[in-house]
């Protein structure tokens, strides 16, 4: 569905993009995993035809170069930096982009009714909170039924319960078969929405992995905060530095460094030393 | 759900009257809501009905008649205030949309930057063709109810000529707007480029004709190749019915062009609507990055 050769972007003298190459089947979730400034952005703008580039990108077998506007009808994006029409009202703005996608408003009541918008149609866009944009973004990338969703930290500004709600709505779009690019920091969204892990760096592709393998083969750890009972602490970090953990006291309990993909372990070790732990924090 | 094969057919890559239309209204939406547009509106309409009402009766200006009179004002006020208006409107149009990221939600549809352009173009467009009207609406009604109407098919073309120099303004704000992604910086070019036009243009062409002895030739001319004083031209032939009062750089165009020059006069102003705009569009859609 989605080839991507040897994609390079510059921007003036600056590489954010280094021959980067990409295949993507119909159907298949991919994440673009890294940190701030590696190009995932960059690469989800080359595939929109927002910015030029060198080497070759085809989306649903169009050249996105040739064909910029078949190649994003095929598309739905949710930007990472939410911005819209802010003058319009919600209904506006979704009527405005079915409008440009040749949709009629049936499609406007379902994805409002889709992600829950419903109360807030008669409200401007700059009126919304960042949960609601993010929401609202959601809703015109879902409006058309795209084949293909290009989605830039989809959740980042979703308060816990919307997050949830989310995944669980992108997850049910995979499952139906669309196309997931996503970039994203979050291991929990990674690990529910993708069938494979694309890890960049300085504009480079740096890993290939499935999403499971990605806390390990990435070395990323965890702290796991322990609230314990009252004069267990220094019990619990010698049975976890008996263990092999990096623990400490802290003025809360115990603070264990762990794998990002192993906590359950240090848990363990704690509780088979007959330790109470009344509640647990995990920090990354 | 949409599979790619059903999808490919559906958009041509060539430029969509729907979709310009589309964007078109939704600019002018935008523009009636904005309270810059009724500032503007209204300052227009007031002053304009306002010097209609002084330049009427007892007026010191006697070579023109009532209209005359009443459309020399005119003119003068439009002078100053259509390209600015123009110009800032223009100006903040792409700069604004690009710095907000509005931009990049526009174009992540499948939309052209050429169907952008035109569309945000055509928009501001009727929304200035509101503006003027609402200027030459009210001066027309105070003329009109002071017995000043006799000449209204020229009064009709003066307030035509204004949509048409403010068309040209916007399409000249726009060409600064293609230059920068900040809606500050084209903001600050575009009164930079209203004083030059309107203030500049005219004393500058006055002093170098005075210190190089221009020939009329290239006074007329230079006054042409400034959207301001094109406009300003057209309009005098529209009231006054000859370009003597601008003395011998009219002398000159009326001996060098006699029946043309009202057709030259009117198709440099229609050029000047049309290529600013050209060239915004041109350089807005080969424009890499957004």
């Amino acid at each position: 569905m989605i080839e991507i050769r040897d994609l390079t972007k510059r921007y003036g003298r600056a590489t954010v993009v280094d021959s980067f190459s990409l295949s993507v089947a119909a159907g298949e979730s991919v994440a673009l995993w890294g940190p701030n400034g590696a190009g995932k952005t960059t690469v989800v703008r080359c595939l929109l035809g927002l910015v030029g580039y060198e080497g070759s990108i085809s989306v649903g077998g169009l050249d996105a170069r040739r064909h910029p506007k078949g190649t994003r009808q095929m598309i739905g994006y949710v930007a990472q930096e939410l911005a819209f029409y802010d003058d319009l009202t919600v209904l506006e703005l979704l009527d405005f982009s079915a409008g440009l996608r040749r949709l009629d408003a049936d499609r406007v009541d379902a994805v409002i009714d889709t992600l829950g918008l419903e109360d807030h149609v008669e409200k401007k866009v700059t009126e919304l909170s960042g949960g609601l944009k993010q929401r609202l973004g959601l809703a015109t990338a879902l409006l058309p039924d795209p084949p293909v969703l290009l989605l830039d930290e989809p959740t980042s500004n979703l308060d816990a319960a919307s997050r949830e709600s989310a995944i669980h709505l992108l997850d049910r779009l995979r499952r139906e078969g669309h196309t997931l690019v996503v970039t994203s920091h979050h291991m929990e969204e990674v690990g529910m929405l993708v069938d494979r892990v694309i890890g960049m760096e300085d504009g480079r592709l740096t890993i290939e992995c499935d999403p499971t393998d990605l806390a390990e083969r990435l070395g990323i750890r965890a702290w796991l905060q322990l609230v314990l009972t009252n004069g267990s602490t220094e019990a619990a970090v010698q049975a976890l530095q008996e263990a092999g953990y990096d623990a400490r006291r802290n003025r809360r309990g115990v603070l264990v460094e762990v794998p990002a993909q192993g906590k359950g372990k240090a848990v363990a070790a704690v509780q088979q030393a007959g330790i109470d732990i009344e509640d647990l924090e995990v920090w990354r | 759900m949409s599979t790619a094969d059903q999808l490919v057919p559906a958009v041509s890559e060539r430029p969509e009257p729907r979709l310009i239309s589309i964007i078109a209204r939704k600019e002018l939406r935008d523009a009636i809501r904005s309270k810059w547009f009724w500032l503007w509106a209204g300052s227009f309409g007031v002053l304009a009905a306002v010097l209609a009402n002084i330049a009427l009766p007892g007026s010191q200006v006697a070579e023109f008649g009532n209209f005359g009179r009443s459309a020399a004002s005119l003119v003068a006020l439009v002078q100053i205030i259509i390209p600015l208006m123009g110009l800032t409107l223009g100006a903040q149009s792409l700069a604004g949309q690009r710095e907000s990221g509005a931009m990049r939600f526009l174009l992540s549809h499948p939309v052209s930057r050429t169907e952008a352009f035109w569309g945000t173009f055509a928009g501001l467009a009727i929304a200035l063709l509101a503006t003027s009207a609402a200027g030459f609406g009210a001066a027309g009604l105070v003329t009109g109810l002071q017995g000043g109407g006799a000449s209204a098919a020229s009064f009709v073309r003066i307030a035509v000529l204004t949509w048409v120099l403010a068309v040209s303004m916007l399409g000249v704000g726009m060409l600064v707007s293609t230059f920068t992604n900040r809606a500050g910086a084209a903001l600050g070019t575009a009164v930079f480029v209203w004083l030059a036009l309107t203030f500049l243009g005219d004393i500058g062409i006055m002093g170098t004709s005075v210190a190089t002895d221009l020939p009329v030739s290239a006074l007329f001319f230079a006054a042409l190749a400034n959207p301001v004083e094109a406009f300003r031209l057209a309009s005098l032939t529209a009231f006054s019915g000859s370009l003597d009062v601008l003395g011998p750089a009219g002398t000159y165009a009326i001996d060098r062009l006699g029946d043309k020059l009202d057709l030259v006069l009117l198709a440099t102003t229609a050029l000047w609507a049309v290529v600013p705009a050209a060239l915004a569009s041109i350089r807005f859609s080969r424009s890499k990055d957004l």
